[in-house]
């Protein structure tokens, strides 16, 4: 078995723009997507906006800077994520084709292996 | 020997990434294998069955390499089903070779290292030779391999054969890298000759495989009927000074009988079973040329109403730029003209040397020698092979000879 992680990317403004019907047949495919999976799934949150991210680097002189906004500045943002166990990557890739993400024409999923530390 | 390594390179390695379910582990053991044989056979003569020697040679210093590594069980990804059942010693064989082209040509890996998987794993060829086909540094091209490899173990990619739902899709995956290093070989996108004979033998000898491993598929008969009619031509593609023969300048008693018949038998019997597809139509047009008995008397009518099925089955630019250039040997230059001008405007034929160079023809039968100097310009300035570019700068030079009287 193998653990994946399942990234959620898409245009926050899209999100937003969502009708009330649109949202809820949003959760329903997420409903779906954990229905399927079941206990293959051991952990996921929906993010709150890239836009109150806060991001730590290095001032290169040994201290921390505090930025405002998200790592990198993108149209498209994360925005929320799954970890699953599945066999091998074409069952991870089914489970997550059930994430109505992957249908929306302005957001994604990209599926990184976990790394096994054993 | 190379004849062994050709013909017996993915039967050993996918045999021995079998059990050691690690692909560096494998393809070194069926390299020692290989190394081995090329030491022992000159003494001790060829075996009987060389392969067999060389899977179980192979396999056996898979086995000492394993017990060395003790930690190898917890430390390397497991490749392979716990529960694969091995069957009769042949069809797990077949198996294992099949399982291998659909490990390398898995949808979830770019392009590039599925083409550059594909002949390193499956057809043998050595990484040099590898990046040398697709004029990159071996250093390049090794470090490309090692990334796909990684990303096998790391995400997992299953070394199997998928399941019946999944079988079309993957399938058809698999035939566009064959067909993709098959067009790579049949014509070279760069370099001094004109073909890459290695490549094109290394795509025939795939798609013969897997027509032998999945004889029903009738899409994998379509391609290999399509890559038997071209390759057919091979003979006659060059003068005896090396100049590019067009087909209509070829020498058709040179064009490969036996592998003409094979492929209209294999087209034969791929559209008695299924609608047509995209290869099926592609294998039909080229059985077509290899009917006609000249140039003269080929059915262009046959070959534009193929074209037009081909155009609704894969819409393409360079579908509707062979379709125009076969309507303008039915109806005349200017007809072809006409239809190639559309054209024009379409970004994805705004590299393509073969656009130019079709305007370019027609413009020359009309005797239009200035624009036809401007169009061989342009199609030698998209041109890379030497070949191709000492052909479409002989034609310039007979164009201009009729600009300066």
């Amino acid at each position: 078995m193998g653990k994946y992680m399942l990234l959620i990317f898409g245009d926050p403004a899209q999100w937003d723009a969502m009708t009330p019907e649109q949202g809820k047949a949003h959760d329903a495919a997420h409903s779906g997507f954990a229905a399927a999976a079941g206990s293959k799934i051991f952990g996921g949150e929906q993010l709150e906006d890239a836009a109150v991210a806060t991001t730590l680097r290095s001032d290169g002189a040994g201290g921390v800077t505090t930025t405002d906004g998200p790592f990198l500045e993108t149209k498209e943002v994360l925005g929320g994520f799954y970890l699953l166990t599945a066999p091998d990557l074409d069952e991870a890739i089914r489970l997550a084709s059930k994430l109505p993400e992957v249908q929306a024409g302005h957001s994604g999923v990209e599926i990184r292996p976990v790394v096994d530390h054993g | 020997m190379g004849r062994a390594h050709r013909r017996d390179w993915a039967q050993v390695f996918a045999t021995t990434a079998q059990l050691t379910r690690d692909l560096d582990i494998a393809e070194e053991c069926a390299q020692d294998a290989f190394e081995q044989a090329l030491r022992t056979w000159p003494k001790t003569g060829i075996p009987d069955r060389p392969g067999a020697w060389l899977t179980t040679t192979a396999r056996n210093r898979a086995r000492d390499v394993m017990r060395r590594e003790s930690a190898f069980r917890r430390a390397m990804p497991l490749l392979v089903d716990e529960q694969t059942v091995p069957g009769p010693e042949d069809s797990l064989l077949d198996d294992d070779r099949l399982r291998l082209v659909f490990t390398c040509c898995h949808p979830a890996m770019s392009r590039d290292a599925q083409i550059a998987l594909t002949l390193r794993l499956v057809c043998g060829l050595s990484t040099a030779e590898v990046a040398r086909a697709f004029l990159v540094q071996e250093a390049t091209m090794a470090a490309r391999i090692t990334r796909a490899k990684k990303k096998i173990s790391a995400s997992r990619i299953p070394y199997r054969v998928p399941p019946p739902d999944q079988l079309a899709e993957r399938v058809s995956v698999a035939l566009e890298v064959v067909h993709l290093i098959f067009t790579t070989g049949h014509t070279a996108p760069i370099g001094p000759r004109l073909a890459r004979r290695d490549l094109a033998d290394s795509a025939i000898g795939l798609a013969r495989m897997l027509h032998r491993l999945m004889p029903r598929n009738t899409e994998i008969s379509a391609l290999l009927a399509l890559l038997l009619l071209i390759d057919a031509r091979a003979p006659s593609r060059l003068s005896p000074a090396g100049r590019l023969l067009l087909l209509q300048e070829q020498d058709r008693s040179r064009w490969d009988q036996r592998l003409i018949a094979e492929g209209t038998g294999l087209l034969t019997e791929a559209l008695r079973h299924e609608p047509p597809t995209r290869y099926a139509v592609e294998a039909a047009i080229a059985a077509v040329h290899a009917e006609a008995p000249t140039w003269e008397e080929t059915n262009w009518s046959e070959i534009v109403s193929l074209y037009d099925v081909l155009r609704r089955l894969w819409p393409s630019p360079v579908v509707e730029l062979n379709r125009a250039v076969a309507i303008g040997l039915r109806d005349g230059p200017d007809s072809g003209l006409a239809q190639l001008t559309p054209l024009l405007d379409d970004p994805a034929l705004a590299s393509y040397a073969y656009l130019s160079a079709a305007r370019a023809d027609f413009l020359r039968q009309l005797r239009r020698w200035r624009e036809a100097a401007r169009a061989y310009e342009k199609a030698l300035a998209l041109t890379d092979n030497d070949v191709e570019r000492a052909f479409l700068t002989g034609r310039l030079a007979d164009v201009r000879a009729h600009l300066s009287r």
